[in-house]
């Protein structure tokens, strides 16, 4: 399978930068507050849950479950399936699932997290385990 | 303090155009403005509240300058833009600034192009670098939803497509509807394939054009000609995916806006004879129809199915306009004719054919932004005086 599909590169900020330099080392991101100790995605530095400013990075193993999906048919670049997929240390994220037949995604399917080169830092996507 | 019974609704109008080639997006709005203030049978210069969404061309200021309202007499403005609904919510921030004195004749525009011109981008979120790639249509984006509801609650794509035929039953009475032509469950079902598991006639038309409101005081409108309509319960909410935590995408905002509504309004969703719902897919229906409460969660697909929403068929007609579905659905935000079309049911000028018989209490509900990932809902409860 060809992928030729060009994906556009994270403008990043202060608050996320970190995420983007461990994508590079090909590592997957969460934050976890240690106050409430709920994890979140994407990041941010307070917590979306307890507002305590006590989270951290975390990496996270890069598995998961696909919560839904859906196969956009047509596309200037072809066909391509969005999706959340829920991880396993808890929050769902929003990617594509790629690599992969995409007419045989089914909700509850093991995925693992799959990088993408773009210009800048590579963009997380998941994939059939 | 409540809004209930502070505001009614005087003026309405919806373009008749679909396909606007020859009209710039700013014009339009003039000619909605126009309509619903003749409707009302007021003057532009009787205007002292200004409500416009993110599709009026540079915004409030540039568009009171362009609608030459009378600068001298307006004294509030307010550009809420939550998509879709954001004209269901100036609907109900109209009332609380007349309830609250600062305005007594709101004009209300919905107006644009996307058929025939380029639509305004939106403005990035705090999101766009951990979601922008992955490419969120609306089409996609919905059919999450369905994708996620199917899973949980077995509902079938017969089922959605039944609120397809319900809408095309009542589009073929509207000489302005896009799909004038009276589809069934098998159409819809071998329609392509857009984005799983949402057939091309699961999803609404895109048409040029708008609509617009006069809102105003009790005092006002019983002094002019049109038959009284009145703001008696109105509710708004967002939800979004919160950090990632417990995603559930079953259910809408409307879960939230809706009993505000209802309670503001003493009724519930069985007293309602007529249903504007935001129909931008076939799903966003099913949804908020749960949502609301008109059946319980996960009942949907049986709710809507063997036309129980289709005029004089079944128990809760709706969109008998032809909704977005096949009628209109301008600058693909749904909220402005979901008012108009209650407003016609309740004032009795709704078509002959789908005319809901006594028809005293409706509902205007929408969504908007992407259902299946961050949203906005809002809900009107009108009565007819």
């Amino acid at each position: 399978m060809v992928d030729a599909k060009k994906y556009p590169a994270p403008v990043t900020n202060p608050e996320t930068a970190a995420f983007w330099d461990a994508a590079k080392q090909g590592k997957f991101m969460i934050k976890r507050c240690t106050a409430c100790g709920e994890a979140h995605y994407f990041p941010r530095s307070i917590c979306p849950f307890c507002y305590s400013d006590k989270t951290v990075w975390e990496e996270a193993s890069g598995e998961g479950t696909i919560y839904t999906w859906s196969l956009m048919r047509k596309s200037p670049t072809g066909p391509y399936a969005i999706g959340y997929v829920t991880l396993k240390e808890g929050p769902s994220v929003q990617t594509n699932i790629v690599d992969c037949d995409l007419e045989k995604l089914k909700i509850g399917q093991k995925v693992k997290v799959v990088f993408k080169p773009t210009d800048g830092a590579p963009l997380p996507f998941f994939t059939p385990a | 303090m409540t809004i209930k019974g502070k505001a009614y609704i005087a003026g309405i109008y919806e373009h008749p155009t679909r396909h606007a080639p020859d009209k710039s997006t700013a014009q339009l709005h003039a000619e909605v403005a126009k309509g619903a203030i003749e409707d009302a049978g007021l003057s532009k210069d009787d205007v002292d509240g200004y409500f416009c969404a993110g599709d009026a061309p540079g915004g409030a200021w540039p568009m009171v300058d362009y609608l030459g309202l009378n600068t001298k007499k307006l004294r509030h403005v307010d550009s809420t833009e939550t998509g879709g609904c954001s004209y269901i919510i100036h609907l109900g921030h109209a009332a609380e600034a007349i309830a609250a004195g600062k305005c007594s004749i709101a004009l209300i525009t919905l107006a644009g192009k996307p058929r025939t011109g380029a639509m305004p981008p939106r403005a990035a979120g705090a999101e766009a670098d951990f979601e922008s790639a992955y490419g969120a249509t609306t089409h996609n984006a919905y059919g999450m939803c369905a994708m996620r509801h199917m899973h949980d609650y077995g509902t079938t794509s017969e089922q959605l497509a039944w609120i397809k035929v319900a809408a095309s039953h009542h589009a073929q009475y509207n000489p302005h509807a896009m799909l004038k032509d009276v589809v069934t469950v098998e159409d819809v079902l071998n329609s392509p394939m857009i984005s799983d598991p949402l057939h091309r006639m699961d999803c609404c038309v895109v048409s040029d054009g708008g609509g617009a409101l006069i809102v105003t005081t009790p005092e006002i409108a019983r002094s002019l000609k049109k038959p009284l309509v009145k703001l008696i319960g109105h509710g708004e909410a967002m939800k979004g995916p919160r950090g990632g935590k417990d995603l559930d995408l079953t259910y809408s905002a409307g879960i939230w806006s809706g009993p505000r509504a209802f309670e503001e309004a003493s009724i519930t969703p069985k007293d309602i004879k007529y249903a504007s719902i935001y129909d931008s897919f076939t799903i966003t229906v099913l949804m908020q129809l749960e949502d609301l409460g008109f059946c319980k969660k996960g009942e949907g697909g049986k709710f809507v199915a063997d036309g129980n929403l289709i005029s004089g068929v079944g128990k809760l007609p709706f969109n008998t306009d032809g909704g977005g579905l096949c009628s209109n659905h301008p600058v693909n935000r749904g909220g402005m004719t979901k008012i108009i079309e209650a407003v016609r049911q309740l004032r009795g000028e709704a078509h002959p054919k789908v005319q809901v018989k006594n028809c005293d209490l409706a509902i205007a509900h929408g969504t908007g932004g992407l259902l299946g990932v961050r949203h906005a809902a809002s809900t009107a409860i009108l009565e007819r005086v």
